[in-house]
């Protein structure tokens, strides 16, 4: 058993010294050449990104379009790193007064059909996702609600007009959704047609796709970033079950998954091939909430609501729990890392943050006291799916028990969970997730508002203070004075009104094969897939 | 003969129409739709109005009603529509798959005929002796082993001792070959779920094959063939297995028919982009026009396979064909 141990810790930290060799990966020389073969745990539905969410869409399809800007693929675990893909330079600053963003235009990209691109393309693009023509799905919208207009003076020139500055806005612009369409295509085959069809400027081509198996792409040698791709092509390789994802990682027939696995997979792989993988881990932004139903007896009393946040140790959550489920960093509202989040010493003044649990945990009890509601039973509703919702849940469970509460949970199948949820909200506190790609905070943090407004809000409030904040803080264009008013706002979320909680923000681990090189993880598994930048090692294969 | 064969056909048509409404009741009654799984499934931030456009442009908002005129009509016109998920034409993704679960079909019933019969007939032949013991813990084993554990135990223990004998751990691939493009390579994919499933469909049939050997074996006639001093090959092969098939035949029939559409587990474990993984799919992603097809393509063949071995034991006993 010791030996055991000790050789799985000998390996991991194997793995973690390649790790730290594979970030090193920017002083080797890409090598030409090669399939990366990646495995994909979602199925396509279409593929059209301005209108989809998964990453089974992401992750097959990003790679044959560009974006106007997206994540510095040198440093996608920035979360505030941006870079221009299809402008010129670097991303431009605001001007007047925050009001106008002007982009110039690459003249050296072309379609794969042999389009040039030019602003126009840009332009009709960004035109469909954020003012769709009527019956015309668009997921995202809401994230540009601070734009006007945008206008195209030439052909190699793009401007956003904007109703309000707003610090949400380059990050939205920066989504991988944005897939650039060419107007042309657009034009004349109408808005459904890329839902079907492919014709991008990305890194690679398409080949083919066979729906529940695989989607091939090869190397599109016009592509615009000089020198690459460096690979020869991908296979994005359908696989719904993650056991099988994994082993074909063991077993080679896949070098990767961009997801990320759990601890004891990590763990597993590791031990099994040693130094031919490399672990690479972040924070993820994916916030794993509770939600007390606000519709409902005790729930709409705020002391029973703080009672909840005040029982749980996250403290604790964060180092036992990372050992078994994709969760790690302790955080408020914003994702942990970002300049807007709050630090130790701002989350310690927070309920539920304490330093102290046993303080906390009194506190509860008195709460619950005086609010009549000692011995509170309630029901927590989960989704069921092992990672992380099962295994926080459990343990959720287990916390509230500590202050005197009774709990039981009762797991639903997904399509379910949604409806009871979001359209039945038939629940007594239920475990939730805010995962989003483009780290945003300024956007990200919409689900906290009213939930006539915020439409992804699901505890069932409404708070004009919260709204107002949110108001305010979007069109603050100081980052000083945005992070003052998150402050206010993440306090009034989480403690005054204890309006709904975080438990822990999820942890990304990607172990894989050691001979691919050149892909970072970033903080969401939407980002940095465009493969542009992956090479495989022929003296590692 | 033909009387009964059409008889039986026409009975097929209600027994349809029947699985048709039951599905569709069915799947309505499932709370959630696609749209909501499709486009705010993922915990992303999802537009309420673009998931009403998606709930309108795929029929959802329509009257029960009319979506159950719409399938019917789909029927009669032999179209069977489109994936509420994919957009593709359902005959298009449900073709994809159909050569592969009809593969892996063959490949396990091969399989467990060659693993039942065999031993069924040896255990019978040979009761109460440590053959017979051994071959009932074999097929006990079976059994209670559930084919998707073995499925992950195969694909481990391949793993764990192709590291330990070459160097590299080596797994069945996971995308799918033709056989005719590549034979060996499809055989190296399907040779192991084959196994994986058409054990635990021999143990059942191995037993099946064993209790009415026996009996048969007691029967008169067996017995007046053995008075007349026919060889035991003989009686064994020509009087007591011919007979002692029925309801042998009767599980093979069924047991093939729930492969095709059934093997969602085993499809699962060996990442086989079969019917059943498509099944699978299409009722988490609250897919209505796939599971609906999907179910009563299961239907068909159920109904075709019983309507076949009815004429088997037609074939096999005289007195059901003249009955």
């Amino acid at each position: 058993m010791r030996f055991l141990k000790s050789t799985l810790v000998v390996s991991f930290a194997l793995g973690l010294a390649a790790a730290w060799a594979g970030g090193a990966a920017a002083g080797e020389t890409p090598v030409r050449g090669g399939i990366l073969k990646f495995v994909v745990g979602s199925k396509i539905p279409s593929y059209d990104a301005h209108m989809e969410s998964t990453f089974g869409m992401i992750h097959p399809i990003r790679p044959f379009y560009s974006l106007l800007i997206r994540v510095n693929p040198e440093n996608p675990s920035s979360p505030t790193d941006f870079v221009c893909d299809l402008c010129e330079g670097d991303v431009p600053a605001a001007t007047n007064n925050g009001l106008t963003y002007t982009f110039k235009i690459r003249k050296d990209v072309k379609f794969h059909d042999g389009t040039p691109l030019t602003a126009h393309d840009i332009k009709a693009t960004f035109d469909k996702i954020i003012f769709p023509p009527e019956g015309v799905p668009s997921t995202r919208k809401a994230f540009f609600s601070s734009l006007d207009s945008t206008t195209v003076p030439d052909d190699y020139t793009l401007v956003f007009n904007m109703k309000y500055a707003s610090g949400a806005f380059l990050p939205a612009v920066a989504a991988p959704y944005n897939f650039v369409y060419s107007k042309k295509d657009l034009d004349e085959n109408g808005y459904a047609w890329h839902q079907k069809n492919i014709n991008g400027t990305g890194a690679f081509t398409f080949v083919e796709h066979k729906p529940g198996a695989y989607v091939e792409g090869k190397r599109y040698e016009n592509y615009h970033h000089e020198g690459k791709p460096y690979l020869d092509g991908f296979r994005a390789i359908s696989a719904p079950k993650m056991a099988v994802r994994l082993q074909a990682i063991r077993g080679n027939r896949a070098a990767i998954e961009f997801r990320g696995f759990p601890p004891k997979a990590r763990d597993d792989l590791v031990k099994a091939l040693g130094d031919k993988i490399v672990v690479q881990e972040s924070d993820w932004n994916c916030a794993l909430q509770f939600l007390p139903n606000h519709r409902r007896k005790p729930f709409d009393d705020v002391r029973v609501r703080r009672a909840l946040t005040l029982a749980v140790d996250r403290r604790a959550g964060s180092k036992y729990l990372s050992k078994i489920a994709i969760v790690k960093t302790m955080g408020g509202v914003v994702f942990p890392g970002h300049p807007l989040a709050a630090t130790e010493e701002e989350l310690s003044k927070i309920a539920g943050y304490w330093p102290s649990i046993e303080k906390s945990r009194a506190e509860a009890k008195r709460l619950l006291k005086e609010a009549g509601a000692e011995g509170l039973e309630f029901v927590l509703l989960n989704r069921g799916v092992d990672q992380p919702y099962r295994v926080v849940g459990t343990w959720l469970i287990d916390q509230f028990k500590k202050v005197g509460l009774k709990v039981t949970q009762n797991v639903l199948p997904s399509p379910a969970f949604y409806d009871a949820v979001r359209k039945k909200h038939d629940f007594d506190v239920t475990v939730y997730f805010n995962c989003q790609s483009i780290v945003n905070p300024l956007a990200d943090v919409s689900a906290y508002i009213s939930d006539d407004i915020a439409g992804n809000n699901y505890a069932g409030y409404q708070d004009r203070t919260m709204d107002k904040l949110f108001d305010q803080m979007n069109r603050a264009s100081d980052p000083a004075e945005q992070r003052r008013i998150m402050r206010l706002y993440e306090k009034r979320a989480l403690d005054e009104e204890a309006l709904q909680f975080i438990t822990l923000w999820w942890y990304k681990i990607n172990p894989h094969r050691s001979y691919v090189k050149g892909w970072k993880i970033a903080p969401s598994h939407y980002l940095n897939q465009h493969l542009d930048n992956v090479w495989l090692d022929p003296d590692l294969m | 003969m033909y009387n009964y064969i059409i008889k039986r056909l026409i009975l097929t048509i209600p027994t349809l129409f029947g699985a048709a409404v039951l599905v569709f009741v069915l799947m309505r009654l499932v709370p959630g739709d696609v749209c909501e799984v499709r486009m705010a499934g993922f915990g992303t931030f999802a537009d309420p109005e673009a998931i009403e456009i998606c709930r309108e442009n795929l029929g959802l908002n329509d009257p029960v009603l009319v979506q159950f005129g719409q399938v019917m009509w789909g029927y009669l016109t032999l179209d069977l529509g489109v994936s509420m998920w994919t957009g593709q034409p359902i005959v298009d993704e449900i073709g994809l798959r159909f050569q592969l679960s009809l593969e892996i079909a063959i490949l396990a019933t091969l399989v467990a005929i060659l693993i039942a019969i065999p031993l069924g007939t040896i255990s019978a032949i040979k009761q109460d002796t440590w053959i017979d013991y051994v071959v009932r813990a074999f097929s006990i084993a079976g059994i209670a082993m559930p084919s998707f554990w073995l499925g992950i135990m195969i694909i481990l223990g391949l793993l764990i001792t192709t590291q330990a004998l070459f160097g590299t751990p080596w797994m069945p691939p996971i995308v799918y070959v033709s056989p005719f493009e590549d034979p060996l390579g499809n055989l190296a994919q399907v040779f192991w779920p084959a196994v994986a499933t058409g054990y635990r469909y021999s143990a059942v049939a191995t037993r099946m094959t064993r209790s009415t050997l026996l009996e048969v074996l007691r029967e008169d006639y067996v017995r007046t063939a053995r008075a007349k001093g026919l060889l035991e090959k003989i009686i064994i092969n020509r009087h007591a297995l011919k007979n002692a098939m029925l309801p042998v035949v009767t599980i093979f029939g069924i047991e093939f028919a729930f492969l095709i559409g059934g093997l969602v587990v085993t499809e699962q474990v060996f990442n086989l982009n079969g019917l059943g993984k498509l099944f699978v799919e299409s009722v988490l992603t609250l897919d209505f026009t796939m599971t609906q097809q999907l179910v009563m393509l299961v239907v068909v063949i159920f109904v075709f396979m019983n309507f076949l071995v009815d004429l088997l034991y037609a074939w096999l006993d005289p007195r059901i064909r003249y009955g």
